[in-house]
C-alpha cells in the first residue's frame, strides 16, 4: 500500500495533508449533494406545491418552535432550507462548471496559439487579454447582460438568464487560462522535443495538442480548481446584486439575497445557512487548489 | 557526383549579434560531415538554420539541388522526410508524454503512412538500434541517456532520410555508450547510404566518423578538409590548439599543448582584421589585414600565417 502510494507522488502527498483530505471530503459531499438534490432533498424549491406557507420561518431544528422536519429551518415561502440550499448549489455548480469550461477552452486555445506562434498574434491576443483584465469581472457581467436584454426578445430573455450569466462568468475568467497557458506554451517551445516535432513536418495543431499540451496540464488543473471557487463566487456575488438569476430559480447568491431581508428581524438562518454553505464550498475548492500547486511545483514544497 | 547539401554562404543573426557570418560547406551522398569549434562558435545555429529551425537572413542551402532556405513550413513539409535531426539532449528531444512505440512511428503518421503496421514498424526500427522490442511500451522518462539516444536514432530514420543533422549525438553519453553509438552510426551509414552533418567538439568522435571536417570559429569557417588531412596536418593555429588540447589516451605520447589565450571574443565586437588574431600564438602584424578563404588542394584556410 505505501510504495503504490509513493508510486504516485501526489496521492502520498494528499494522504499526509489533512487540509486537503478534508477539503475533499467537503467539496465531495457538496458535489453529491448537489447532484442528487431532486432525490434527497425533502420538497422542490421550483414545485410550488411541494411546500406550504405554514411552514414558513421555522427556525432551526436546535432552537425553540422549530420543526424537527426541517433540520435547518425554512424561509418565508415555507421552503425546507436544506432543500433549497442543495439545489441552489446544484445551479451554481452547473453554471461554475460550464463557465469554467468555456473560459478554459478558449483561454488554453488562445494561449497556446499565442505561445506557439508569437509575434503579432501572441502580441493581438495579449492585448485584448489586458483589456479584458482591466475591466471588473461585474462590468463585464453587466455589459453582456445589457447587451443581451438590448438584442434578445424579452420573451426568451428569462430563459436565457442562465446562459447570459455563464457568458458573462466565463469571459471575465478565460483571461486567466490564456496567460497561464500561453507562458507555459513559450518554456516547452524551447524543449527540444517540441523542434523535434516541428522538425518532422507536424501540423502546428497537433504539436500543440498532442506534445505540448499535456506538458503544461499542470498549472492549468491549478488554475481550473482556483477558478471554479471564483466563478461561484462571481455568480453569487451578480446574483446577490440582482443581475444574475431571479428569485424563483434560487442559485446559493439569489438565496442569500432572499435571506439579507430577514437579517434585521430575527430570522438569521435565512441568511446565514446559505452564507456559511457557500464560504464552506469555496474555502474547500481553494485549499484544493492550493494543494494541487504545491504538488506540480514541487519548489515551493 | 552532386552534393546531397550545398550550403553557400550561409549567415544568421539575431538583431545585431551576427552568429553566422558566412559559413560555405557541402555533403556529397553517403560522406559524413563534421563540424567542430568551441563553445558559442555556431555550430548548433549552422544545422538548425539547415533545418529552419533558426532564421536565416542570407545566403542559400540546397539539399538535393533544391533550394531550402527561408521555404515556409508548409513547403518543407514534404522535403522533412528526407532530413532527419538528431537532438542535443537524448531525453528532452522526445516528448514527455509519448511512448516509445509513438515516438519512433510518428514520422510515418506525419507523411500520411497510414498503411504501415505501427507495431510491426516499431518493432523493426527498435531492432535496427538495438534496442529489445518491450521498449516500445515506455515512457521517456523511463529511459536512460543511451537508450534515449537509441529512441532517437529509431526515430531519425524511421523514413529512411538521405540526410541526418546530429547535434552533439554522443552528449551526456558514458564512452563505452559512446563508442557502441558511434557504431552504431557508422554501420547505419554504410547499410542506408546516408548522409550526415555531426556537429561536435569531441575530436575523438571526429577521427571515429567523420570524412570530412570544418572548423568553425566565431560563426565562419577557419579551416576545412578531409579529416585524414586535418589531424595530420592542421595548418590554421586554431585547429593546432583545439587538436593540441584534444586527450591522447596514450600516456607516453610527447604533447605539444598550445593553451588559447582569453576568451572567445564577443559578436558583439568582432575584432578587425583576423578575428583569431588576439588569442592566436604565431599572429603577426600581417594579421591585422583580414584573410580571405583560400581552397588549396581540397583543404580551405583562412589565415595569413598557416603552419
Amino acid at each position: 500500500m505505501i510504495a503504490f502510494l509513493k508510486k504516485y507522488e501526489g496521492l502520498w502527498l494528499f494522504v499526509h495533508s489533512p487540509a486537503a483530505m478534508i477539503a475533499a471530503l467537503l467539496a465531495a459531499l457538496i458535489l453529491l449533494g448537489a447532484v442528487f438534490a431532486p432525490w434527497i432533498a425533502l420538497v422542490d424549491p421550483y414545485d410550488l406545491a411541494s411546500f406550504s406557507l405554514f411552514d414558513g420561518l421555522l427556525p432551526p431544528a436546535w432552537e425553540d418552535g422549530s420543526n424537527p422536519k426541517y433540520l435547518l429551518g425554512t424561509d418565508d415561502q415555507g421552503r425546507d432550507m436544506i432543500s433549497s440550499i442543495l439545489y441552489g448549489a446544484r445551479l451554481s455548480l452547473v453554471i461554475g462548471l460550464s463557465a469554467l469550461t468555456i473560459a478554459a477552452v478558449l483561454g488554453v486555445g488562445l494561449g497556446l496559439a499565442a505561445g506557439y506562434y508569437g509575434g503579432r498574434f501572441d502580441a493581438i491576443v495579449m492585448r485584448i487579454a489586458d483589456v479584458q483584465l482591466a475591466l471588473p469581472a461585474i462590468l463585464t457581467a453587466l455589459l453582456i447582460d445589457g447587451i443581451a436584454r438590448g438584442i434578445l426578445p424579452t420573451a426568451i430573455q428569462q430563459d436565457l438568464r442562465v446562459a447570459v450569466l455563464t457568458l458573462a462568468i466565463a469571459l471575465s475568467l478565460w483571461v486567466n487560462f490564456a496567460r497561464t497557458a500561453r507562458a507555459s506554451t513559450f518554456v516547452q517551445m524551447n524543449k527540444e522535443y517540441v523542434q523535434a516535432a516541428i522538425m518532422m513536418g507536424q501540423h502546428p495543431l497537433r504539436v500543440m495538442f498532442v506534445h505540448i499540451l499535456p506538458n503544461i496540464l499542470g498549472p492549468l488543473l491549478v488554475i481550473m480548481t482556483v477558478d471554479l471557487a471564483s466563478a461561484i463566487l462571481l455568480e453569487a456575488t451578480l446574483s446577490f446584486l440582482g443581475i444574475g438569476l431571479p428569485a424563483d430559480s434560487p442559485s446559493l447568491g439569489t438565496l442569500i439575497r432572499i435571506g439579507m431581508q430577514f437579517l434585521l428581524s430575527g430570522e438569521w438562518w435565512i441568511l446565514w445557512i446559505p452564507t456559511v454553505f457557500l464560504v464552506v464550498l469555496v474555502v474547500s475548492i481553494n485549499i484544493l487548489g492550493d494543494f494541487l500547486r504545491d504538488v506540480f511545483n514541487p519548489r515551493l514544497r | 557526383m552532386s552534393a546531397i547539401l550545398d550550403v553557400n554562404d550561409l549567415q544568421t543573426s539575431y538583431g545585431s549579434v551576427n552568429v553566422l557570418a558566412g559559413v560555405s560547406f557541402s555533403v556529397q551522398p553517403g560522406e559524413t560531415y563534421a563540424m567542430v569549434g568551441e563553445s558559442g562558435s555556431g555550430k548548433t545555429t549552422v544545422i538548425r538554420a539547415i533545418a529552419g529551425l533558426a532564421p536565416a537572413q542570407a545566403g542559400s542551402v540546397k539539399f538535393d539541388g533544391q533550394e531550402i532556405r527561408g521555404l515556409s513550413e508548409r513547403a518543407m513539409r514534404p522535403l522533412r522526410k528526407d532530413i532527419a535531426m538528431m537532438f542535443q539532449d537524448p531525453i528532452g528531444s522526445l516528448s514527455p508524454r509519448v511512448t516509445v512505440r509513438n515516438l519512433i512511428t510518428e514520422p510515418y503518421r506525419i507523411q500520411g503512412m497510414k498503411e504501415k503496421d505501427i507495431d510491426a514498424e516499431a518493432k523493426r526500427l527498435l531492432a535496427l538500434v538495438n534496442l529489445p522490442s518491450h521498449f516500445a511500451d515506455r515512457y521517456p522518462y523511463q529511459l536512460s541517456g543511451g537508450q534515449a539516444r537509441r529512441v532517437g536514432v529509431a526515430r531519425a530514420l524511421a523514413l529512411e532520410p538521405k540526410l541526418i543533422l546530429a547535434d552533439e549525438p554522443t552528449a551526456g553519453l558514458d564512452v563505452s555508450v559512446q563508442g557502441e553509438l558511434l557504431n552504431l552510426l557508422n554501420d547505419l551509414r554504410d547499410r542506408l547510404g546516408l548522409s550526415m552533418v555531426i556537429i561536435t567538439h569531441n575530436l575523438n568522435v571526429v577521427r571515429h566518423i567523420a570524412d570530412r571536417m570544418g572548423i568553425l570559429y566565431l560563426g565562419r569557417l577557419v579551416e576545412e578538409g578531409s579529416t585524414e588531412a586535418i589531424f595530420d596536418e592542421p595548418r590554421h593555429p586554431y585547429t593546432h590548439c583545439l587538436l593540441s588540447a584534444n586527450p591522447e589516451p596514450d600516456p607516453d605520447a610527447q604533447l605539444e599543448r598550445i593553451a588559447l589565450k582569453g576568451e572567445p571574443p564577443s559578436l558583439l565586437m568582432r575584432p578587425s582584421g583576423c578575428e583569431f588574431r588576439e588569442r592566436c600564438p604565431v599572429a603577426s602584424d600581417i594579421c591585422l589585414q583580414t584573410p580571405k578563404w583560400e581552397v588549396n588542394n581540397d583543404h580551405g584556410l583562412r589565415c595569413l600565417t598557416p603552419r
